[in-house]
């Protein structure tokens, strides 16, 4: 389908309002319409940029009154600070594993419910409901299952005569803990593009290949998986950005970034820069640096979506 | 993936055994929190921290809820968190619709790059304006202000966009019926666009409302007054105190979840089409 990101308005219209008394009223109106638009995009968007970057160049501090340009310095520092790379480290173990689960589960389930089975309303709502809820209500549930002594989890592990974890509490569990939690509270979300994108697929298509004697596995990874690539893609790299902007759940779950920071995720990095420690310069530094990665997969994103499969 | 052959082979005949079965399993998984919170914000303190922990409360008790109102203002953090994502979400859905209605619906220079502007706006996440907003917000003196938590949240490019899609599908021949009838531009807004469109200003609203309902990081860093705090600030706190017992945190993350499930229960349809429509479309 040929559609102009913007574009709208038949063009024989366009020429007819063209010039005149209604153009001029069409302006003033827009004007007048667009003005809230413009104040919050200039104040939320162009502002803060500007002067993040501005500060990124100094050695703005809250602590301290005397704010001197220092040119990249501050990039310097977060370049070379070990508790950065930390940071970049378990953004990408928390990125890797979460996509990976999230998305296989997702595609599973949803082509579980795409299918004629009972109840099936009811366990489509039974997988959303993770998602409508907020995020630190539900930390706190999953906070009590990882407890090491009186947790569920751990309860059921030596019922099974499994050795207990420390879960939160070790540095080798604690980031995966979060990871698990993070995909239960977000599949719902994904299954739901997914089926969307499986119920999209024309009945048709699904015919002719069974007619001519395809497999269900052939009709599935021949037919549906192509079909399905604008929404892989779009889970897949959404799911990208999002986990690098992960704060909430880690922030509520290891306050102080787990044992040895091993839930030190890019945002609590900037975070715990500007505002625990102060050092805004440093912060604003290091979160144009993640804006710079988040971009980069943006832009990635946008080329993969597309290059998709169309069978219209 | 190991499901398909058996479950699928033919569609539409015999109850499908596996799917059900895997199905029922999994939505156990995903609903056991729920009901774990439930069983416990009425256990009592012996029942938490006995051993082996008991699953099911031997006595019910209310206790765990007056506990909460009497350790925070629990009362306080709901009205701010509702009045905060209520007014954020009225406020943004006027300026998204009168924004989207400019960029569809009227003719004027510059159309294009102020589309394309405000789209570039969506790639710069809220953890790098948040510092240069917290200065700006703390020098107008918007710290611990219900201004200071409500107007940095009104991004409304992602709204306006969602609602560009929708106004584009009105045909211009209504415009033009009502511009006949002696309408002006804002009376076309006003009697013609809104009315014709609820279903997705109603869809634009839920997604609103439940982005500002979930804020966490700005409610967090604007307020240092306990007062002024959020529901998901509020109980984040609630965990960090010193003293904090399991049962009491049920209680409050029930009392927390339950007005937004029912919600969710009554109007399902609505969320599921909200997230196809914006996750499809952004």
């Amino acid at each position: 389908m040929e559609t102009d990101s913007n574009g709208i308005v038949p063009r024989v219209r366009r020429t007819r309002r063209k010039g005149g008394l209604q153009a001029r009223d069409q302006k003033r109106a827009a004007a007048v319409m667009l003005t809230p638009l413009v104040l919050t995009l200039f104040f939320l968007f162009v502002l803060p940029v500007v002067f993040v970057v501005v500060m990124s160049l100094t050695n703005w501090s809250l602590t301290n009154t005397t704010r001197d340009f220092v040119g990249f310095k501050n990039f310097l520092f977060v370049l070379k600070d070990g508790r950065f790379w930390k940071s970049m480290g378990n953004t990408i173990y928390f990125t890797a594993f979460k996509i990976v689960l999230d998305t296989l589960l997702a595609l599973f389930i949803a082509v579980l419910l795409d299918q004629k089975v009972p109840f099936r309303r009811l366990f489509r709502i039974a997988h959303f409901a993770p998602v409508v809820v907020p995020i630190t209500a539900s930390s706190l549930i999953w906070l009590w299952f990882y407890d090491p002594g009186i947790g569920p989890f751990n309860q059921i592990l030596t019922t099974l005569g499994l050795p207990a974890l420390q879960w939160l509490y070790n540095e080798k569990t604690s980031l995966l803990s979060i990871i698990v939690f993070s995909v239960w509270k977000g599949l719902g979300y994904n299954v739901i593009l997914f089926l969307a994108g499986l119920q999209s697929i024309p009945e048709s298509y699904l015919e002719a290949a069974r007619i001519d004697g395809a497999s269900e596995r052939q009709v599935f990874f021949k037919i549906k998986m192509p079909l399905l690539t604008p929404v892989t893609s779009f889970v897949i790299m959404m799911g990208l950005i999002n986990c690098l902007k992960v704060f909430t759940e880690v922030d509520v779950m290891t306050p102080n970034h787990g044992p040895l920071e091993s839930t030190l995720l890019l945002v609590s990095y900037i975070y715990d820069q500007s505002f625990t420690r102060g050092k805004m310069g440093r912060g604003a530094a290091a979160s144009l640096l993640l804006f710079v990665v988040v971009f980069a997969f943006t832009l990635l994103q946008r080329a993969v979506s597309r290059k998709s499969v169309s069978y219209e | 993936m190991s499901e398909g052959k058996k479950a699928m082979k033919k569609p539409g005949q015999k109850p499908k055994i596996f799917t059900t079965l895997f199905l029922v399993l999994s939505s156990v998984v995903m609903i056991f929190p729920f009901v774990w919170m439930l069983l416990s914000a009425f256990k009592t303190k012996a029942d938490v921290y006995s051993y082996p922990p008991k699953w099911i409360p031997s006595t019910f008790t209310w206790d765990n809820f007056t506990e909460v109102f009497i350790k925070i203002p629990f009362f306080r953090f709901y009205a701010n968190s509702i009045g905060v994502a209520v007014i954020q979400t009225i406020l943004q859905i006027l300026v998204s619709a009168m924004g989207a209605f400019a960029l569809t619906k009227l003719e004027f220079r510059g159309r294009k790059s102020m589309f394309s502007f405000m789209q570039s706006s969506m790639y710069v996440p809220e953890v790098v304006t948040m510092i240069p907003l917290f200065l700006l917000a703390a020098w107008a003196g918007m710290v611990d202000t219900y201004a200071g938590l409500i107007l940095p949240g009104l991004t409304c490019a992602f709204t306006t966009i969602l609602l560009m899609s929708f106004f584009e599908t009105l045909p211009d021949e209504l415009i033009d019926a009502a511009k006949i009838d002696g309408c002006g531009y804002y009376r076309v807004f006003t009697k013609v666009i809104i009315p014709n469109s609820r279903t997705a200003l109603g869809t634009a609203s839920l997604f609103a409302f439940l982005t500002h309902w979930r804020a966490y990081l700005w409610p967090l860093i604007i307020t240092n007054n306990v007062n002024m705090r959020t529901l998901p600030i509020g109980l984040k706190y609630l965990v960090s105190d010193p003293t904090f017992e399991y049962q009491i945190l049920m209680a409050a993350s029930l009392m927390a979840i339950i007005p937004i499930l029912i919600v969710y229960l009554l109007m399902e349809k609505e969320f599921v089409q909200s997230i196809t429509l914006t996750g499809l479309k952004a």
